[in-house]
């Protein structure tokens, strides 16, 4: 899973898809992982690193993983 | 230590033209009510849970009463049972003064278990059979005459009763309002009131003592009621010089709104419901001019429902699940439908979660558990990132949820009135199997049979999966 | 800069309505109009609504904005909004300029006025009264033509409403649209658009043939008109705006708006949009209860009407008008503004520009 080479992501959460024009907020979660993805982290790296840093159970975490990737699908910001 | 977890979002910015209904905010969380924990609550009783505030019921009866005997000196308030007739509440309604006024056979039974004399029930409504007729004259309740049929099945009734029934004659009448209510009791504007109340008086078996108009349901401005109190102060005025029958009452219904807000109005009905005290104000000032000496000014009678116990009740229940639509919706499972929260379909109920969230929030479907299309609670509302487990507190649902729900699907839960000092009374069991099928009877043929193969596998070589055990 | 002293007082003033888009708001004309006023300097405090109101983003015109909740909210969480924007800037007075948010501005104008907030607007009964629904009852009560009309709850009372009315028969929804039918047929299915989009009843109103004129007009709330200045339209766009204007001078127009301002004590602005008839007849359509989006012509034309809002509002001394400039004309034009996405980043997400 990669996310578009030219997204401009910020860390006050703010992302912008040239390709598109479209903008988007991000709460503090998604700008994290956003700006993880944009490391080249794997999708299992970051989850175990998030499973460390929160107060999360696997499955809650793996749910509203899909549901991310679903939402950055659906607004093309996926390559 | 962890961080707080609260699941990743990301929210496309948009920037379309003002539209008629935009986003409201509900996010404020609300974890107590009168002071009991809602986790509490929930834990105790069940999910979900309806919870009454007493406090709430008698200061909502306390204001109403206040508004009106400030402005007018003989009032009397009946509590209209099919609003909220769970026992508790309605005691705690007549415990503050307030009579009865019932529109079945069954409420008439419920209203003389709370301890109600019967002089002080008012027997309303379209479907009152011969044998109720009967009783409610026997203890000298008053009958609301509602069509000829009933008023002539009572003048055949009357012949054979010690004591002369009093009567009232609700009238329908043209207030401005629409729809106008003209499918209960007699039109005023074309003389049907009128020759009603002629064949009451001119009978000499039935004594006259009220009159009582109910204009209609959330209504949301006061002009009418004073079109009502005119008339039917004429119309008593009438009584009096032509038949030389004083009217000892006037009943204006009730029909007063509450802060709910109704589906489909821009503004949120904390704003646009007119309050009580403006309601009183037109119809004590209507009477107090219509004519009347001061000391033979009729008795005032409200059956104020709604706005005494919608406010009070709350409704407390649990995420189930969230997932999201095709077309990119969020939706939200509640573990509460339609069947428990009627009022649904009337209002846009407000809806807020019981813990704290950040500042994020988004827009989301709210729907029941049922496995039914039509089980939707909020077509959209705003609210803060909710999970599985957490918890809600639905506000204002005190009136007509807890007598129009329906056992469908799922079981109606359990009642609770916190009392003065915020503890928790259970008024109502949440409902069981056994309940329910207590009035069920099945035919000794139809014991309890695991289903029979299809007659097609029937004849083919059966597999251990299909053949019972 | 200026380099020479302003002696002028100044006043922090938030005004709404910033949507200088094709069917405008008055916002940005209010603004310019205020910003002329020899009386007084001001701070503009820009309040929105949505993020791509064009008047978050001229920043000569408007000093900050603010987003607020939408008027659907309410007026707790208008006022809890208007508390905080009022904490960092000093709100010397707000001025409205939307219909659907004036009920909660007035709901809260006390509770303001406590906090230091001037408005100076209509009462709830004043805005009811020049309701479409109850315009026709008002102009027979103040003497005032108003095409007749019929209240529909259903589409079988169309017909009856046709007979009594005639054809072309006007559908009008009661906040917004309006369809010319010709037929019963036409009229039907009007209806049926028009209640499921703006609810019940639907207006059916008799149709006024004529030119169009505006009158914007401004009372002081105990019956006197400080200003009237009439406008003919002179292009319409195909949403019924004016595209261009030209300031009138008739005196049937002046005293039509009088007889309105001292009929309801009206306080503040308004604006009323007649049909002159081919034989002089000025039918009242409709009765907006704030400034058209034309009202920088006011100005223009010599009497500021903004401005002299902000007087009432202040509670200074404020003379009626007796002249205006004739023949003045306005002509809208569309200008594209430029900006970079990171102010639509910071009025979206942070509410504030």
């Amino acid at each position: 899973m990669k996310l578009k080479k030219n997204i401009a992501t910020s860390e006050t959460g703010f992302i912008f898809n040239p390709a598109t024009g479209d903008s988007f907020t991000a709460n503090a979660l998604a700008t994290e992982i956003l700006q993880l993805l944009k490391q080249d982290r794997s999708p299992a790296d970051i989850k175990t690193l998030l499973l460390n840093r929160y107060d999360v159970e696997p499955n809650q975490l793996e749910k509203d993983w899909d549901d991310l990737v679903a939402q950055l699908r659906d607004h093309q910001l996926l390559d | 230590m962890k961080q707080r977890y609260e699941r990743p979002l990301i929210k496309k910015l948009s920037a379309g033209p003002l539209n008629k209904f935009g986003a409201r905010t509900e996010a404020q969380p609300v974890p107590d009510i009168d002071g009991a924990p809602v986790k509490e609550l929930l834990r105790a009783f069940g999910s979900p849970l309806f919870v009454l505030s007493e406090k709430q019921l008698r200061r909502n009866y306390q204001l109403a009463v206040r508004a009106f005997r400030t402005r007018y000196p003989r009032v009397q308030f009946a509590w209209s049972y099919k609003t909220n007739y769970l026992n508790a509440v309605c005691r705690v309604f007549h415990q503050e003064g307030a009579w009865a006024e019932v529109v079945s056979g069954f409420e008439y039974e419920k209203a003389l278990l709370n301890g109600v004399p019967g002089p002080q029930i008012i027997f309303n409504g379209p479907g009152k059979s011969r044998a109720e007729l009967q009783r409610a004259c026997e203890l000298d309740s008053v009958i609301h005459l509602d069509h000829f049929d009933e008023l002539y099945e009572l003048l055949d009734l009357a012949a054979s009763l010690p004591r002369r029934p009093r009567v009232a004659v609700r009238v329908n009448l043209d207030a401005g309002v629409y729809p106008q209510w003209d499918r209960f009791g007699f039109n005023l504007e074309n003389g049907q009131a009128w020759n009603a109340i002629g064949r009451i008086v001119g009978s000499g078996r039935l004594e006259l003592v009220g009159l009582h108009c109910h204009l209609g349901t959330y209504l949301l401005t006061t002009k009418p009621y004073g079109v009502a109190a005119q008339k039917l102060a004429d119309l008593a005025w009438s009584c009096r010089t032509q038949l030389n029958t004083p009217i000892q009452y006037l009943d204006l219904g009730g029909g007063f709104p509450s802060t709910n807000t109704l589906k489909g109005a821009y503004l949120p009905g904390t704003d646009t419901a007119p309050g009580i005290d403006e309601f009183a104000e037109v119809i004590a000032d209507t009477l107090q001019r219509a004519g009347f000496r001061q000391d033979e000014l009729p008795l005032l009678i409200l059956e104020a429902g709604r706005l005494l116990v919608d406010d009070a009740g709350y409704l407390l229940g649990t995420v189930l699940a969230t997932k999201r639509l095709a077309d990119g919706r969020r939706a939200t499972i509640l573990d509460f439908g339609v069947n428990v929260l009627f009022t649904s379909f009337w209002y846009d109920h407000k809806i807020s979660p019981a813990g704290d969230f950040s500042q994020h929030t988004e827009d989301t479907v709210l729907f029941g558990p049922l496995c039914m299309n039509i089980d939707v609670l909020r077509d959209s509302v705003n609210l803060p990132l909710l999970n599985r487990g957490d918890q809600v507190v639905v506000h204002k649902v005190g009136a007509y949820n807890m007598t129009q729900w329906m056992q469908f699907i799922t079981l109606r839960p359990a009642v609770v009135l916190l009392d003065e000092q915020g503890r928790p009374h259970r008024i109502r069991q949440a409902e069981t199997l056994d309940y329910l099928q207590q009035l069920e009877e099945v035919p000794a043929h139809l014991g309890p049979h695991p289903p029979a193969p299809s007659p097609k596998e029937r004849g083919s070589q059966p597999s251990a999966t299909t053949t019972p055990g | 800069m200026s380099a020479t002293a302003d002696h002028r007082p100044r006043y922090v003033i938030g005004v709404t309505g910033l949507n200088a888009i094709d069917s405008p708001g008055p916002g940005v004309a209010v603004i310019r109009a205020l910003r002329e006023s020899p009386d007084f300097a001001v701070r503009i405090i820009g309040l929105s609504y949505e993020a791509l109101e064009p008047g978050i983003y001229m920043h000569e015109l408007v000093d900050k904005t603010y987003q607020l909740p939408y008027p659907s909210a309410g007026t707790q969480v208008l006022l809890e909004r208007l508390g905080e924007i009022h904490e960092r800037e000093g709100l010397d007075v707000i001025i409205p300029n939307f219909d659907a948010e004036l009920p909660n501005f007035v709901r809260l104008a006390s509770r303001l006025a406590a906090l230091g907030i001037r408005t100076f607007l209509p009462t709830l009964e004043q805005l009811e009264a020049r309701d479409k629904l109850n315009l026709r009852a008002f102009g027979e009560a103040h003497g005032l033509l108003v095409p007749r009309q019929r209240l529909l709850h259903r589409a079988d009372e169309l017909a009856a409403a046709a007979d009594e009315l005639g054809y072309p028969l006007v559908v009008k929804g009661r906040f917004y649209d309006a369809v010319v039918a010709h037929t019963l047929e036409q009229a039907r299915k009007a209806f049926h658009q028009i209640s499921a989009k703006w609810g019940l009843p639907v207006i059916a109103q008799e149709f006024v043939q004529g030119h169009e004129i505006n009158v914007a007009a401004l009372g002081d709330g105990t019956g006197r008109t400080l200003s009237a200045v009439p406008m003919r339209k002179l292009y319409i766009t195909d949403k019924g705006k004016a595209w261009a204007g030209i300031t009138l001078e008739d005196e049937t127009l002046l005293q039509l708006a009088r007889r309105f301002v001292a009929g309801t004590q009206w306080r503040g602005g308004c604006e009323l949009e007649i049909m002159r008839t081919a034989d002089g007849r000025p039918y009242i359509l409709e009765i907006n209860p704030r400034f058209p989006a034309w009202i920088y012509l006011t100005a223009a034309a010599g009497q500021n009407q903004p401005a002299a809002l902000v007087r009432l509002a202040l509670g200074l001394p404020t003379e009626p008008w007796t002249q205006y400039a004739v023949g003045r004309m306005f002509i809208r034009y569309a200008w594209d503004l430029i900006t970079d996405n990171h102010e639509f980043h910071q009025i979206s997400a942070f509410g504030e520009l």
